[in-house]
C-alpha cells in the first residue's frame, strides 16, 4: 500500500497550478483531497509521475449564497455540510453531502475532486445534474462552462480536456415553490451509492411545473431521467402521480452488477429511491 | 527529497521525506509513535485517523508533505500531565475495547466528533464513528463509552 514513486508540487496559485500541468503534460496528476486518488495509487491502479497538489490554492475554496450558488472546486465536503444558507438554496446538495462516507472523507475530500474523477457510485454527479449546475474549468484556452449534462460522458470519464483543472461549480437557489432532495441506498463500509437519487421540483398551484431527476451508483455514469420527469410535469405531485412517474426511472440506463446488487436489484432500487427523493422534495417545494 | 517541518504532539520536528510516504508511515517509523494504527489498504477503517490542524482525517490517506507546516495529533498526545483524556477514560470505564486495535481511531475520531457536537444522541454517535470499524467489540460499549466522555466533559465544563 505505498504509492509508486512521483515528483511534488504545492502551487499557491491557479496560474502556477496551470502553468505546472501544462509543463508535464500526461505525466502529472492534480491532487485536491486525495481520497479517491491516493487510495488508488496505494493500490497502484495509478502511478502518475507527478503530483499538482492544489490544497494551497486558496481561490478554490469558499461558498457563496444569493440568486447563484457558487463552490468553489477545492472547497471540502465538511464545509458544505455545516454550510445554512446553501443547506436553504438547495437541499438535495446537504442531503448527498451528510450521506457521503464518513466524517474524515468529508474532511478532506471536494466537490471538484468529486466531479473530476467521476465515479459510477459518486452521489455528487446525480445532484448536479439535477440542479442543472454549470462547471467551471480553466486551462490552456482560457475559462470555459461545461453544463453538469453535457459534464459525464461515461464511467470515470468527464468532458475535461487535458491540461484543463475545475474552479467552480454554480446554479440557481431554490426560490418559493422550488424543493429537492437525494436520497440513497449506501453500501454498508464505503457509503459509496449502490443505487442513489436526486430531484429538483417546482410546484405551482398546486402542480407540477418543472421536474429533473437523475440517478447515480446503478449504471456507468449518473444519468437524467427524462421519462420519469415527463411523466411528473403537469400532475398534482401526489403520492400515486409521484409512483407512476418513479417506475420509469431507470429506463434505457446500462445497469452495473456486482457482489453488492444485481442489474435486476439496482434496476428495482432506481424505483424505489427515485420516488423516496422525488416525495421529499415535493413535501419542501409545497 | 524534500524538507517538512510539522509539529506532533506539541514537538517540533524536521525531516526529509519522499513526497510518495504516506503520513501514517512518517508517524509510526520516523517519528516511532506506533499509536497510530494501520488496518487496511482502501481508507475505510479509520484505525489511522489522527487530527490535522484540529480535524481528524486518515493519516493513510494524506501524504506527509501535505502536513508541512500543520499542527498534528495523534492519540499520544490526547492525555495531558498523566491525566488520561476523558474519551480514554471512557473507553477504560465502558469496555470499549476488546483487542483494541481500532481504538486509537476511535477516540481521535470520537474528539472531533465532541468538538462539533459536545452532546450527542446515540444515533449521532454512530453516525459520526461511521468512518472506524470494529471487529471485536459490536459498538455498543464504544457508544457507551463515548456518552461517557461526553457527559464527564459537559460535567467538567459546569464545574469550572
Ligand atoms: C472510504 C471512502 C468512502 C467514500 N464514500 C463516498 C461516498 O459515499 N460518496 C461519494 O460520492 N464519494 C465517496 N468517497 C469519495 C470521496 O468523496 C472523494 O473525496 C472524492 O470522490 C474525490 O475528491 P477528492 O477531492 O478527494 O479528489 P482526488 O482524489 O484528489 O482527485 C480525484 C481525481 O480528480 C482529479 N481532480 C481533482 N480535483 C480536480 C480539479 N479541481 N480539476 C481537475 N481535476 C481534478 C484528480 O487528478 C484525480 O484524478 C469516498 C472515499 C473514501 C476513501
Ligand atoms: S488504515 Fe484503514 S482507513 Fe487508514
Ligand atoms: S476492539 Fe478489536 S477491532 Fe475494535
Amino acid at each position: 500500500m505505498i504509492p509508486a514513486p512521483f515528483d511534488y508540487y504545492a502551487p499557491t496559485s491557479l496560474a502556477e497550478a496551470l502553468t505546472l500541468l501544462q509543463q508535464h503534460g500526461d505525466d502529472a496528476k492534480i491532487l485536491a483531497g486525495g481520497h479517491s486518488l491516493l487510495p488508488a495509487m496505494k493500490l497502484r491502479l495509478a502511478a502518475p509521475s507527478v503530483l499538482i497538489d492544489i490544497n494551497r490554492v486558496a481561490e478554490l475554496r469558499g461558498i457563496k449564497v444569493n440568486g447563484t450558488v457558487e463552490i468553489g472546486a477545492m472547497t471540502t465536503w465538511s464545509a458544505i455540510e455545516h454550510h445554512a444558507a446553501l443547506a436553504k438554496a438547495c437541499p438535495a446538495m446537504a442531503d448527498a453531502v451528510g450521506l457521503i462516507g464518513d466524517i474524515q472523507v468529508r474532511n478532506r475530500g471536494t466537490i471538484g475532486g468529486s466531479l473530476a474523477h467521476a465515479d459510477p457510485a459518486a452521489d455528487m454527479p446525480a445532484v448536479v445534474l439535477a440542479v442543472d449546475a454549470q462547471i467551471h474549468v480553466e486551462g490552456p484556452n482560457g475559462p470555459r462552462a461545461i453544463a453538469a449534462a453535457d459534464f459525464f460522458t461515461d464511467m470515470l470519464s468527464t468532458a475535461l480536456e487535458p491540461g484543463e483543472i475545475i474552479t467552480a461549480i454554480t446554479f440557481t437557489s431554490h426560490g418559493p415553490g422550488e424543493g429537492s432532495a437525494y436520497a440513497k441506498f449506501p453500501h454498508p463500509a464505503s457509503r459509496y451509492a449502490i443505487v442513489g437519487a436526486a430531484a429538483y421540483v417546482k410546484m405551482e398551484n398546486g402542480q407540477v411545473t418543472a421536474c429533473r431527476v437523475a440517478i447515480t451508483g446503478a449504471g456507468p455514469k449518473a444519468e437524467r431521467q427524462t421519462a420519469v420527469e415527463q411523466a411528473l410535469i403537469g400532475t398534482d405531485g401526489s403520492a400515486d402521480a409521484v409512483a407512476a412517474a418513479a417506475a420509469h426511472a431507470g429506463e434505457g440506463m446500462e445497469m452495473l452488477g456486482d457482489i453488492h446488487a444485481s442489474e435486476e436489484y439496482r434496476r428495482a432500487m432506481c424505483k424505489v429511491y427515485a420516488k423516496r427523493a422525488l416525495l421529499k422534495a415535493i413535501e419542501r417545494a409545497r | 527529497m524534500t524538507t517538512i517541518t510539522v509539529t506532533v504532539n506539541g514537538v517540533r520536528y524536521t525531516s526529509e521525506v519522499e513526497p510518495r510516504l504516506l503520513l501514517v508511515h512518517y508517524l509510526r517509523e520516523h517519528l516511532n509513535l506506533t499509536g497510530t494504527h494501520i488496518g487496511c489498504d482502501t481508507s475505510q477503517c479509520g484505525a489511522c485517523v489522527v487530527h490535522i490542524n484540529g480535524v481528524s482525517v486518515k493519516s493513510c490517506t494524506t501524504l506527509a508533505v501535505q502536513c508541512d507546516g500543520a499542527e498534528i495529533t495523534t492519540i499520544e498526545g490526547l492525555a495531558h500531565n498523566g491525566q488520561l483524556h476523558p474519551l480514554q477514560e471512557g473507553f477504560w470505564e465502558k469496555h470499549g475495547l476488546q483487542c483494541g486495535f481500532c481504538t486509537p481511531g476511535m477516540i481521535m475520531a470520537a474528539a472531533d466528533l465532541l468538538k462539533r457536537n459536545p452532546n450527542p444522541t446515540d444515533e449521532e454517535i454512530r453516525h459520526g464513528l461511521e468512518g472506524n470499524l470494529c471487529r471485536c467489540t459490536g459498538y455498543e460499549n464504544i457508544v457507551r463509552a463515548v456518552r461517557y466522555a461526553a457527559e464527564k466533559m459537559a460535567a467538567t465544563q459546569a464545574a469550572d
